[in-house]
């Protein structure tokens, strides 16, 4: 199952894409591979806030591990989701500061996803990662 | 020869074009279909020279210099406001006020005239589709003195009830705060009846009016119109951003205090007491967006060249292709459908979220706007969280709404 796989395993996949139509058909495939979300876990609590799409995220650290479940109502939005939880899923927090998400989504052509400007619940969702994985 | 003519009117907008340097432009490979004017408008190469002309040319601050490039300056400024009075068909320029945009123009409406005149228990009508300047500002003067807000409802269509308005008027109501032009369904709304329904209620109600769409899609007339207040933006009507106009009664702008101090709209200071300047001054300021007022002037030289009858005739012959070419699309729902309906195509599809469609519009090398744009009240009561919404400007034409249609086609293809 493509979630299980690296972020290397990602990247190269995503290098033998030619044009955008198949770097994101991929996107959208990931995207139906998300573990479902809970409905009774998109509450306001775990809303995050952005202006075109919703995205919904439940994130926990135990024993150091973190871990976490998340959803939108759009399908390439899951589909960056499943990109996360790639980079971050069951990683321990000390390993979560080092990733270098910047990194991976640009050699994917995905970058402008976590550009601030887009005002998107998923660059919030990222930054949500990076402060519990301080913050732990 | 009316039909002749009105076939040389639409050779001669569809050249207009040309003007436009970001049209000529590619997005992603593709040759760019721009359709966001409803957020911000594209600038026509003169509006950019003439900004540039003053930086290299003739810059200085204004009202103030003794010398001979700040004296033509401040008359090439004052010069603009008598245009925008011109344009907007205003009594005289002691009408304009200067803003940073329309929000800024509803902002100090509610603060200055808001805060003077109004008290707890009195009723401000907004509708429910206001965009969130016609909204919260309100709301902020609500929790500070204790108004009330009403809201007129509208049909599936998209269309005011106005007799749910005639019933929301009771002798508590002040203000009837509405937008001319809905940003998220194009609703025109009856700008001219909506006035007249208010003002015979009670003479003495006060009408806003966000101009922000409605000064771009069609020719406006305050003295015909009656407004009390009426607001735009500069940049959705082809000028730079960062210059808004507020369009107030001379005699209430007179009677209204201002709401921001600072220089260059004072009479004399001593720490004792300051005297203000008479408006239209009185509200500006600090040191105004000098350069986007003459980047304003000439957005509506251009467009008043060019005649905003004839605009709006291009438009709504767009919006009639479009609307027919978007209904071919399974699946596919307009939402907004008054019967007087401008350049804004809203718009959602079964099974695709607006935010996948633009992320995939975007690729095809088309421009629109996904998300709720700003009215959240009016997504609440369509029962909807976002919408694509495609919107024209004068520069519009058949090809960006066939790359659009195309685009919803690959849409419908990657989604199956």
């Amino acid at each position: 199952m493509a979630l299980q796989s690296s972020i290397e395993e990602v990247t190269e996949n995503f290098s033998l894409f030619d044009d955008w139509e198949e770097r994101y058909r991929y996107l959208i495939d990931l995207g139906r591979e998300l573990p479902a979300m809970d409905e009774s876990l998109k509450t306001d609590k775990n809303f995050v806030q952005g202006c075109t799409s919703r995205v919904w995220m439940q994130a926990d650290v135990k024993d150091d591990v973190f871990h976490f479940v998340a959803d939108s109502d759009a399908h390439i939005v899951r589909g960056l989701i499943a990109l996360l939880m790639i980079a971050y899923q069951d990683k321990n927090v000390g390993e979560i500061a080092g990733v270098d998400i910047e990194g991976m989504f640009k050699e994917i052509g995905l970058d402008q996803h976590l550009s601030p400007n887009r005002r998107s619940g998923f660059f919030a969702m990222v930054e949500r990662i990076k402060k519990l994985a301080v913050n732990s | 020869m009316a039909a002749e003519r009105a076939l040389e009117m639409v050779a001669d907008i569809l050249k207009c074009r040309d003007d436009f340097p970001v049209l000529q432009t590619k997005m992603h490979g593709k040759p760019l279909a721009f359709l966001d004017s409803g957020a911000s408008a594209q600038k026509p190469q003169a509006v950019i020279d003439v900004m540039n002309n003053v930086y290299e040319g003739g810059y200085s601050n204004i009202h103030r210099g003794l010398y001979e490039i700040s004296q033509n300056l401040t008359a090439d400024y004052e010069a603009v406001r008598s245009k925008v009075a011109e344009f907007i068909g205003a009594p005289s320029e002691k009408n304009i006020v200067f803003t940073g945009n329309a929000t800024e123009g509803i902002n100090l409406v509610a603060r200055s005239w808001g805060r003077t005149f109004l008290q707890k228990g009195d009723e401000i009508i907004l509708t429910e589709m206001e965009h969130h300047a016609n909204i919260v500002p309100w709301q902020m003067l609500r929790d500070e003195i204790g108004v009330v807000i009403k809201t007129i409802l509208f049909d599936e269509r998209g269309a005011l009830d106005l007799e749910a308005f005639e019933r929301l008027l009771t002798h508590k109501t002040r203000l009837v705060s509405f937008v001319h032009i809905s940003n998220a369904l194009g609703t025109v709304n009856p700008a001219r009846k909506i006035i007249e329904i208010a003002k015979d209620f009670y003479p003495d109600m006060r009408v806003l009016v966000d101009g922000s769409q409605g000064v771009v899609h069609n020719a406006v007339n305050m003295v015909d119109l009656d407004a009390d207040f009426y607001v735009f933006t500069g940049h959705k009507l082809y000028g730079p951003s960062g210059i808004g106009v507020l369009y107030g009664k001379e005699e209430l702008l007179n009677a209204m205090p201002p709401y921001k101090g600072g220089g260059d709209m004072i009479e004399r200071v001593s720490f004792e007491e300051t005297t203000y300047k008479d408006a239209p001054y009185k509200f500006e300021a600090g040191t105004p967006p000098i350069v986007e007022v003459i980047g304003l002037g000439t957005a509506i030289d251009y467009v008043s060249a060019i005649g905003m009858e004839n605009i709006a005739v291009h438009e709504a012959a767009l919006l009639v292709y479009g609307t027919e070419k978007l209904r071919e699309i399974d699946g596919l729902t307009i939402h907004g459908a008054a019967p007087e309906k401008a350049g804004i195509l809203s718009f959602t599809i079964d099974g695709t979220h607006p935010s996948d469609i633009g992320m995939i519009l975007d690729q095809c090398g088309v421009a629109i706007r996904a998300g709720h744009h700003c009215c959240m009240p009016l997504m609440d009561k369509l029962n909807l969280d976002a919408t694509v919404r495609a919107s024209l400007g004068l520069y519009s034409n058949k090809n960006d709404i066939d790359q659009l249609v195309e685009g919803l086609h690959k849409v419908k293809e990657m989604f199956k």
